[in-house]
């Protein structure tokens, strides 16, 4: 186990440091130039220089990532060159927008894929069936940014019910901000839920015809109480796995959904970053972006041997 | 096996109809009742500054947010294009052109209570003109030789030769008055002496100011409480948010062929008014076969300006000849000089010695405008045999490395903001590679003079020499795309400088 788990960590590093050398380099070999985008087209060449030297951008470009490399290490993730202020502060203040958003669109797609998933693998053929395999057929051939665009059009533009983006921050209150969030949380679980959709009912399916499932009817347990006490919690396994890959998916879709409703979410800054050449957020950013989704997966390794006390006992994972 | 395990219908269906209500309540919770007189303003533009400071870089966004709101200048420049005295009350500019002498307003003070007197004024433009400086208009403040501050209440400059467009260049965003104790944090934090304090900025989405209750200047009457600027780049989104109601006005709406979509709307109208964005189509004036006056005439005559309005602009923008906008002092209009003329265009081509045209490239930008009347005027210069490929360069990084710093291309596209930058055509270096001394001497004598009428006689020579010269072809003046309730009074109209001045703003009861 501890082995295991050092081998881990140690992967994990070095797959970040790479990440961070990657976007270095193609940061690098992109044109453009932080301090000539600041300084726009009535800049003199002097001033643009004395910005380049403000900047640090004079310097060599092992010398930037080095530097950039040993604040990282120490916690300091450095400034944004485009708004001048530690990038901490940025990722903490767009992480209030991405966070709740990822958080809802997770709750949201487990509520609609669970109970929908159960019900159609419990009468194969039935009402629920229909609607299930309708849904995910749907939801994984239409793209979230689309759902999107539709919700705007109905809810905000038409009915004038919702925010038609934007945010106004979790400083004026929680229901305003919840209430911007409703729309892209919806747009971001739906392709998601699809899949979780599928997933359970097989899942279901599969552990429906394990002995202990017969096991606990034969004792005598309603049925209900052999769905949801015996097999849902069984069948759950699949589906945390394909929620913690799922969480790469929604990072992505995140990025997409942001700008469709222009919220200000970790996903718009990187997209920001690049346009405007800002190197050390877009590092900072896509490293953040590249741990959260191996913490994520290597969480759900670990709810595993929590759900599964086969795997507890010494098993050969 | 399976009908054992079948959950009830009935269960399913009234988890449905209490999650349904649920949902529905909340969405009426979510409905605020209708004010009574507003004071509160929510204002949308396209282009989020990356900073707040207009006098340490170039984006015209930052002035729109701040310029007249937050910070003031000495003088101001009133929606007339005029110049207005501001924290300056009066002024006296010396016969031979060199000493300016400026008496302040008294009483000033800036957000966090430090006052504005002569020392504040000269801490600020020396900080503009100073060595290490990086502000984007530091040509400005070139020919200012001294600056002294006999009393509080007097500024004095020294200038090393006459200057003519000072005073309206003092007008600019980049000029205004900053505190000695604030000027460092105003990127982030900004902190002027005008009829707006700033409040929040979350970045990536909004800007917020409060009214200032301390401002200096009683005799206008600030309506607005609080605004709040909000940042949307995609025009879909930019209607919806208008229609939804999230934004009251959209002073600079992006999205020409959407302004259809607001007609009949019951809250919202429609303003078209006049910008100084000249859209100008600039050649590479020292490379084959642009180097060559008759092949930028004949490309010039090649252009019906009206269809490119019509196919990039959906019709909305002014045609013009020259580096000149119809609010500019002393414009002439000069798109008769060299008219669309297919066959003259041809003359000129084959007299230059290419009878069978030419190919070259243009390297267009991704803003809306730019494809947009490439891609027209690819269609056109066919039509006299000229072969236009059509490069996609990305805006800003790209375009700024390629074109602007690296000049390297053969024509591009791009919509220039600054006012009155007609200078941009003797400046050395500059990305069209123009050198013409008599046009060069001609902006010199602009500046040699302070009488408007002299430099407007000035200005229209300057206009007629590059109207004939066509060192760039002059397409079109951007329109102003206002979307605003019908209920608000006090936005400008026309722009004759990038700015959303609130000062006049309020709402109709």
């Amino acid at each position: 186990m501890i082995v295991l788990l050092t081998r881990r960590i140690v992967g994990l590093i070095l797959t970040l440091i790479a990440v961070s050398l990657l976007v270095f380099t193609v940061m690098a070999l992109l044109p453009g130039d932080p301090a000539a985008i600041t300084l726009g087209t009535s800049a003199s060449p002097e001033t643009l220089a004395a910005l380049q030297h403000d900047m640090g951008l004079d310097q060599p470009l092992f010398i930037r990532y080095g530097r950039w490399l040993a604040g990282a290490v120490t916690g300091d993730l450095g400034k944004s060159y485009t708004y001048g202020v530690p990038v901490d502060g940025l990722i903490v203040e767009r992480l209030a927008v991405t966070l709740p958003l990822a958080i809802l669109a997770i709750i949201l797609s487990m509520l609609i894929a669970v109970p929908l998933g159960v019900a159609a693998a419990a009468r194969r053929g039935g009402f629920f069936d229909i609607v299930a395999t309708l849904f995910s057929q749907m939801g994984i051939a239409v793209p979230g940014f689309w759902v999107g665009l539709l919700l705007i059009l109905l809810f905000a533009t038409s009915l004038g019910w919702m925010p038609a983006g934007g945010f106004p921050g979790w400083g004026n209150g929680v229901w305003p901000a919840l209430k911007s969030l409703v729309l892209p949380a919806i747009s971001l679980a739906l392709p998601q839920a699809a899949v979780l959709t599928r997933v359970t009912r097989s899942a279901v399916l599969d552990t429906l015809h394990e002995d202990f499932a017969r096991t606990a009817t034969a004792k005598g347990l309603s049925r209900s109480g052999v769905l949801w006490g015996h097999v849902v919690p069984n069948a759950l396994m699949p589906v945390l796995t394909i929620l913690g890959l799922q969480f790469t998916f929604l990072v992505a879709g995140a990025v997409l959904i942001e700008n469709v409703f222009t919220l200000p979410g970790l996903g718009r800054l990187a997209y920001q970053a690049l346009n405007q050449r800002d190197v050390i957020v877009l590092q900072d950013v896509v490293l953040f972006f590249a741990g959260l989704v191996i913490v994520v997966n290597f969480l759900v390794d670990l709810s595993y041997l929590a759900i599964d006390p086969r795997l507890r006992a010494g098993g050969t994972r | 096996m399976t009908k054992i395990l079948r959950p009830r219908l009935s269960d399913f269906a009234r988890c449905l109809a209490y999650g349904t209500a649920m949902s529905a309540g909340l969405l009426m919770l979510g409905m605020a009742p209708a004010e009574a007189a507003k004071t509160t303003l929510n204002i949308g533009m396209s282009v989020e500054p990356t900073g707040l400071d207009p006098t340490i870089a170039a984006p015209v966004a930052i002035g729109q947010v701040t310029w007249q709101n937050i910070f003031e200048g000495l003088v101001a420049i009133d929606e007339s294009g005029k110049i207005v005295p501001q924290l300056a009350k009066s002024w006296d500019i010396s016969p031979d052109g060199l000493t300016y002498t400026f008496k302040l307003q008294t009483g000033v003070k800036f957000h966090d209570g430090e006052p504005f007197d002569a020392t504040a004024a000269k801490f600020a433009l020396d900080r503009a003109r100073d060595g290490k400086s990086v502000n984007p208009q530091k040509r400005f403040f070139a020919t200012i030789a001294s600056i002294d501050t006999p009393d509080p209440e007097t500024l004095v400059l020294h200038l090393s030769s006459p200057t003519g467009s000072l005073l309206y260049w003092l007008g600019w965003p980049s000029s205004v008055m900053v505190g000695p104790k604030s000027a460092a944090d105003d990127k982030t934090t900004p902190v002027g002496t005008g009829p707006f304090k700033f409040s929040a900025w979350a970045k990536g989405d909004h800007v917020e100011l409060v009214k200032n209750p301390d401002y200096w200047n009683k005799s206008v009457d600030v309506k607005l409480d609080k605004v709040t600027f909000r940042f949307i780049s995609d025009p879909q989104a930019e209607a919806a948010a208008l229609k939804a109601g999230d934004l009251d006005a959209f002073p600079e709406f992006a999205a020409p062929e959407l302004m259809s979509s607001f007609d009949g709307n019951a809250r919202l109208m429609t303003k078209i008014g006049n910008t100084e964005l000249k859209v100008v189509a600039g050649m590479n004036n020292t490379r084959k076969p642009f180097d060559d006056k008759r092949v930028r005439q004949a490309l010039m005559m090649a252009l019906d300006r009206k269809t490119i309005i019509d196919g990039a602009w959906s019709g909305f923008g002014t045609a013009i000849g020259s580096h000149y906008t119809p609010n500019d002092p002393g414009y002439q209009d000069l798109t008769g000089t060299l008219p669309y003329n297919q066959a003259k265009a041809k003359a000129l081509l084959a007299e230059a010695g290419y009878p069978n045209g030419f190919t070259f490239t243009i390297k267009t930008p991704q803003m809306a405008y730019a494809p947009r009347s490439a891609q027209v005027m690819q269609a056109m210069f066919a039509d006299i045999g000229v072969t236009m490929n059509i490069e996609p360069t990305e805006f800003p990084a790209k375009w700024v490395q390629d074109v602007f710093t690296g000049r390297d291309y053969d024509m591009t596209i791009v919509a220039h903001a600054e006012p009155l930058d007609i200078d941009i055509y003797s400046r050395e270096p500059y990305y069209f590679n123009y050198k013409n001394p008599v046009f060069n001497e001609l902006m010199k004598k602009i500046q040699l003079t302070a009488d408007p009428a002299a430099q407007n006689k000035l200005y229209g020579e300057a206009q007629a020499i590059l109207a004939e010269d066509a060192p760039a072809l002059f397409l079109f003046v951007m329109p102003k795309l206002g979307v605003w309730d019908k209920k608000l009074k006090g936005l400008w109209e026309n722009e004759p400088i990038p700015s959303n001045v609130l000062t006049n703003v309020s709402w109709e009861d």
